[in-house]
């Protein structure tokens, strides 16, 4: 059996290390920006959900979802909100929340208007196609990497990090919608004389919105389902919850703190789908 | 007044377009040119005029470049070679700045899948041309619910164009498009996604609105029926050239090539055909003063069995029978006393559908009269008869 040899190893990881030194020095008011920009958000989220008052927010769930579902529906899901309380994990919803919220919001702000590109501009589109082809092949893990690279431990890469893993679905669906809508109706905006700006507000993103709002659907869903991952780097909330659990075999923490994740993930899918299907028009 | 003028218009697809054109000129087929080159003619070099409040209907069949030369109109196509006109200016060289503006105020289209915005309701769709130009709200509500009436929609204004029927639906778009107000009205096979009878209706209602508003009207269409009816001048596209413009009449009675008569061969004849096309100058008439020694020996020269009787204006007296002819000669009668009325008269825009009843019942050929009675022509019933046959 013979071994790789040794003498031809390169060490990449030292020349990332170098360049990642190099940006952070160099560019580090980009990074600060972006860095106190998410934090503020974050913040401010967190903020709103701790001034609420308990019931108002299991109000809220219930109207919410009876007036995008039906009122079964919303005394369900008030009551999932309300056991979260019961198991002692408010707390930890809310700071659960606040980062999937905040992740969620800079995705849309980044991602639609990306997909808006990429339908635009063919030389985008072969460039962005690619690369989202890679960043959901790509194991959730390797994302905390160049997050801790840029901005330590914290909330902020665990933000950054959520974002990196959950933005493929509306880049990907606001691209599909706006391509989707029929090429007479574009036509019959250009032949009206509307500028480009007025066809894409007023015909392709209203014809994609459903599309979109299944995007946004997928994208929130990946962002919950990044929570404990992001944890490791320093995200408090459930996930951190979880991953104390696991890292204490402490299968009664864990069962709590999981069974929670997974009735915020029930409430939220439901919801926005309830909302993306308002957004349907007669067939 | 020419309204559009087309000069040597040539559409190629297939990149780049240009380098194809000189291979063109040198006659090169469709099928060879796209073997060689994988370039599409779209619309070969093709040059016509169309007058201000005409309809002209472009026919032709599938593929023969009817689409691309209606969107070259108003560049939805952006022609590879040629000219086009509008009120004397050419609108290929326009900018951006300046198509748009062509497109706000002087031309709109109406889609053959109607191209409604599903996400508007029917008034907003209406609205939709207005509001591109920045006309306010109220203002165009007001114009968008004159013209709802005008097509026939009043009371589903507030509905989305899916929950409508097809002919509902092209209402929208024709509505959509009048909405505008614009000089110049492209219809691009705008019937041809309903069935006969709701066609029927919208062709009616065209025809209608077309008389009341006399806006210049760009049509498509491959039904000849269609094309007939509608059409003030008809143009026949065959493999991206014009074979034939014409009015329906001349087209009907002296087709171009084949092609052409392919076509008109099914048509019926009888809805597009007028009095004035199938009526012949009577080879004798008389004037009373002629007397009817004249009259007599008029029919038997030409070996037939009555004449009509003019005055020296041409106007019609009325007819001279052979048999009453001769009795008056021996009753020592004037030709004014012998004059017969049993026959029937006709305008020269009579359609020949409507004097196939009057052609059968009566003995006597049809006078063709204009409205002062002057004789412009007779119809004697084999000429109504063999006018069906092609
Ligand atoms: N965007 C395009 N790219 C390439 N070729 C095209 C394009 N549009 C039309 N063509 C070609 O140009 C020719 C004329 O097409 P066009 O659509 O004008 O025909 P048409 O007379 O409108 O037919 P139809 O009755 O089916 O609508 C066809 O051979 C067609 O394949
Ligand atoms: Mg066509």
């Amino acid at each position: 059996m013979s071994e790789f040899p040794g003498w031809i190893v390169i060490e990449v990881g030292k020349y990332v290390d170098s360049f990642v030194k190099w940006l952070l020095s160099n560019f580090s008011p980009f990074f600060d920006a972006i860095s106190s920009g998410s934090m503020w958000m974050l913040l401010r989220f967190e903020g709103l959900l701790y001034w609420l008052p308990w019931w108002i927010v299991l109000l809220v769930v219930l109207l919410v979802s009876w007036k995008v579902k039906n009122l079964l529906s919303g005394v369900i899901f008030a009551s999932l909100v309300f056991m979260i309380g019961l198991l002692g994990l408010w707390n930890l919803m809310i700071q659960t929340l606040a980062i999937v919220l905040t992740s969620v919001i800079i995705s849309l702000f980044i991602g639609v208007p990306i997909g808006i590109l990429m339908t635009y501009s063919n030389r985008v589109n072969s460039i962005i196609k690619p690369l989202l082809d890679a960043m959901q092949t790509m194991p959730s893990f390797v994302y905390l990497i160049p997050a801790i690279m840029l901005f330590r431990l914290g909330k902020v890469p665990a933000v950054f990090a959520t974002i990196v893993y959950a933005i493929p679905p509306v880049i990907r669906l606001t691209d599909l919608g706006i391509r989707r809508v029929p090429r007479e109706m574009v036509e019959a905006a250009h032949s009206f004389g509307s500028s480009s700006w007025q066809t894409l507000f007023k015909v392709q993103m209203p014809q994609a919105l459903p599309t979109i709002m299944t995007g946004i659907n997928q994208t929130t869903m990946m962002a919950l389902a990044m929570v404990v991952i992001a944890s490791m780097v320093g995200a408090p909330g459930l996930g951190m919850e979880v991953l104390i659990a696991v890292s204490q075999i402490d299968i009664a923490r864990g069962f709590e703190a999981g069974i929670s994740i997974v009735f915020l993930a029930i409430i939220i899918d439901r919801l926005s789908q309830g909302i993306a299907e308002k957004f349907k028009y007669p067939e | 007044m020419v309204k559009i003028k087309v000069e040597n218009l040539t559409k190629i697809f297939g990149r780049p377009p240009r380098t194809v054109l000189k291979k063109l000129q040198e006659g090169i087929s469709k099928e060879k040119l796209l073997a060689e080159t994988g370039h599409t003619i779209g619309v070969n070099n093709v040059s016509f005029d169309v007058h201000e409040g005409e309809t002209f209907v472009i026919m032709g069949l599938s593929g023969s470049g009817k689409s691309t030369l209606i969107r070259c109109l108003n560049l939805l196509n952006r022609p590879t070679a040629g000219k086009i006109y509008v009120d004397g200016e050419n609108i290929t060289a326009y900018n951006k700045a300046a198509l748009k503006q062509y497109r706000k105020d002087k031309v709109a289209m109406v889609f053959q899948h109607f191209g409604l915005f599903t996400h508007r309701t029917v008034i907003n769709n209406i609205e939709y041309g207005l509001e591109v130009k920045g006309i306010p709200k109220k203002e165009r509500n007001e114009i968008a619910a004159g013209i709802l009436s005008t097509v026939g929609l009043q009371g589903w204004e507030d509905k989305y164009p899916n929950e409508l029927s097809g002919g509902m639906q092209q209402r929208v778009g024709l509505a959509r498009a009048l909405a505008n107000d614009p000089d110049i009205l492209l219809m691009d096979e705008p019937f041809s996604a309903l069935d006969p009878l709701i066609r029927r209706d919208m062709q009616f209602e065209l025809i209608e609105i077309q008389a009341k508003l006399k806006k210049t009207i760009v049509f498509i269409t491959h039904d000849i029926n269609e094309a007939f009816k509608l059409g003030d001048r008809v143009a026949v596209m065959k493999d991206g050239n014009i074979e034939q413009i014409d009015t329906p009449e001349n087209i009907l009675t002296s087709p171009a090539s084949e092609y052409i008569k392919e076509f008109v061969k099914d048509i019926d004849r009888t809805r597009v055909l007028q009095a004035q096309h199938i009526m012949f100058t009577p080879s004798a008439l008389v004037t009373p003063r002629d007397g009817l020694k004249v009259a007599v020996k008029e029919m038997q020269k030409n070996g037939i069995s009555s004449l009509f009787a003019v005055n020296n204006a041409r106007i019609l007296q009325g007819l001279v029978t052979i048999d009453d002819a001769i009795r008056a000669i021996n009753e020592n009668l004037t030709l004014e006393n012998i004059l017969n009325h049993e026959y029937h008269t006709t305008g020269p825009e009579t359609y020949v559908k409507d004097l196939i009843p009057l052609a059968s019942e009566s003995k006597y050929p049809i006078a063709v009269v204009n409205e002062d009675n002057k004789l412009l022509g007779i119809i004697v019933r084999v000429s109504v008869l063999s006018s069906l046959l092609a």
